[in-house]
């Protein structure tokens, strides 16, 4: 085909992204949405394998292997994923499109005709891309580490944001003693490359494992705009459009995310949340109140209005199903209940809403935080599953708190609190939580799925 | 300074369309709800792995006996396509969820 039908497609294929991304924000229409963007790839993806650009090699074998690859690799890992591993598995595969633009970029060095005029615009896009898509590679796999908890909070580095600003100043100085050289020295961008690499790892490093999911947003827009860079390279207008719509929508989501816990995105990559030592009161007064799963039941069943609390720990014991279950069951007793979903509960907004939307719990029963508060004082019972840090009362009271001015769900307004925990550890944020010591709160302490299938038993039988 | 200006020249037409897909990315999920922020960002993650595009461009144009280009190229390809298939696939799987329980 003509170059100019090619070009022509490729604008279809921006079309498609638009679109698709515009779709993806609307409930309605967000299924159709991803649909399309996929089709838009694909369609780009088939222009470029035969984009005429002269006599080129074309090496088609090695394109359907990797395709290949990545397809059986990536379908897999999609339909195989648990759905309370999905922040992880986005991160990971974050990851990957960041490692592909950085070895493109390494790879365009070594393909710079000998003598080249280093400084260049062209040669500083290069440059970009490599610190970028390595940043974009080593930071989703920190990401990643510390969800899935092998990368504990706890592993610090000393003077986080002087070490981080130090490198940075390094490599702005390695790259531009790269485009200062007469002749390019390769072993000096394998140096950079490096440096980027660890400048991911220290730039994420420092940041609190209740921050991931922002962080997770934040390097998804540098893999866009590291997409775009290199589409700045090969003047591909779909890589550059595709890149930078992710980019910037990535930083807008990134902020909005920010705002849902009342933070500033300075404040969550400066103030690292989770690798705060918080020291609360002495512990002596704190008397726990420990409630039975029978009393619970009974509570329930007599109540006339509940509000459920869902967080991480429903996830992690896979408990939305039992906890549907409850939630039909007490709704046939005449008690009405509803759910409070706080926007950053689990591991990423809109996490909570995914899991019970898989465990068919209808969608007006999920009510967003304000309305949930504004529901608390004429509520019943509050039954808190797995969640902590987004119902914990120093986030409004105490300043020395590290989640203090976050605004929470403020359970502590109804007239019974039961939370449902596994033990008395702290949530995510990794500090104590005054509501459990709190006069209108008891514990049901034991496994969410369990004891959700013991209230279920428990409420027939009674 | 002479680079800059060289570089700007050069580029106007790729500086326009930057600026305007910035503007165009910010206002494209604006009024975005809560409940669609991960099958929003797990979706434009696989929009992102339109870096692919540039992995086959490279390979298509390496020498076939250049192995280097061609060993990193496929890496390349086979990690975008993770980054693009699993991306898509992800987001579908999450969204599917939505749509079954509102058909009830």
């Amino acid at each position: 085909m003509e170059r100019p039908i090619l070009d022509f497609l490729y604008l279809v294929s921006i079309v498609f992204f638009i679109v698709g991304l515009r779709g993806l924000s609307h409930p309605e229409s967000a299924r159709r949405g991803n649909l399309l963007a996929a089709a838009g790839m694909i369609l780009a993806i088939i222009i470029t394998l035969f984009y005429p650009f002269g006599n080129t090699p074309n090496n088609y074998g090695w394109i359907a292997g990797g395709i290949l690859v990545g397809t059986v690799i990536g379908s897999v890992a999609a339909i195989k994923v648990k759905m309370t591993k999905m922040p992880e598995m986005v991160s990971i595969f974050n990851g990957f499109g960041g490692a592909c633009t950085m070895l493109i970029a390494i790879t365009e060095f070594r393909t710079l005709p000998p003598g080249t005029e280093l400084l260049s615009g062209q040669v500083f896009t290069v440059i970009f891309s490599v610190f970028i898509g390595s940043v974009a590679f080593s930071g989703s796999l920190v990401a990643y580490g510390k969800l899935d908890g092998f990368l504990r909070d706890s592993i610090r580095l000393p003077f986080p944001q002087i070490v981080n600003g130090v490198l940075l100043l390094v490599i702005i100085f390695f790259g531009g003693y790269i485009m200062m050289m007469d002749e390019l020295n390769y072993t000096i961008v394998l140096i950079l490359l490096g440096l980027s690499i660890i400048y991911g790892i220290t730039f994420v490093m420092p940041i609190g494992g209740g921050d991931m999911p922002v962080v997770i947003s934040l390097l998804n827009s540098f893999t866009g705009i590291g997409a775009a860079a290199a589409g700045l390279i090969y003047g591909n207008q779909v890589m550059i459009v595709g890149g930078i719509l992710v980019g910037a929508s990535g930083t807008f989501l990134t902020i909005l995310m920010c705002e849902a816990m009342n933070r500033s995105l300075i404040n969550v990559i400066i103030g690292g949340l989770g690798a705060t030592t918080f020291t609360g009161g002495d512990d002596k007064d704190k008397v726990v109140k420990e409630a039975s799963h029978g009393d619970t039941a009974i509570l329930l069943k007599y109540s006339q209005k509940v509000l459920i609390v869902p967080g991480y720990g429903l996830a992690v014991a896979q408990a939305q199903h039992a906890c549907h279950e409850l939630e039909s069951m007490l709704e046939k007793e005449g008690v009405q209940v509803r759910y409070g979903i706080h926007p950053v509960a689990g591991r990423m907004p809109g996490h909570m809403n995914v899991l019970l939307a898989e465990a068919d719990v209808p969608y007006d029963k999920l009510l967003e935080m304000e309305e949930a508060n504004k529901e608390l004082p004429t509520t019943d019972v509050v039954l808190v599953i797995g969640a902590n840090d987004v119902v914990n009362p120093a986030a409004k009271t105490d300043t020395g708190s590290p989640i203090y001015g976050m605004p929470i769900i403020d359970v502590e307004m109804a007239k019974n609190v039961i939370i449902m925990k596994r033990s008395m550890r702290t949530g995510y944020a990794g500090i104590d939580n005054p509501l459990f010591y709190g006069d209108k709160t008891k514990m049901l302490f034991g496994d969410a799925k369990d004891s959700l299938n013991k209230l279920k038993s428990e409420i027939s039988n009674a | 300074m002479e680079i800059i200006i060289q570089f700007i020249t050069e580029n106007i037409v790729m500086l326009y369309i930057l600026v305007l897909a910035i503007y165009l990315g910010m206002e494209v999920i604006s009024k975005v709800p809560t409940v669609l922020h991960t099958p929003l960002m797990s979706g434009a993650n696989a929009v992102s792995g339109v870096v692919i595009i540039g992995a086959i461009w490279l390979i298509r144009n390496a020498e076939p006996d250049n192995y280097f280009v061609l060993i990193i190229g496929f890496f390349g390809i086979a990690l975008a396509s993770i980054n693009v298939v699993g991306g898509f696939a992800v987001t579908n799987r999450m969204l599917e969820m939505f749509k079954k329980k509102k058909k009830k």
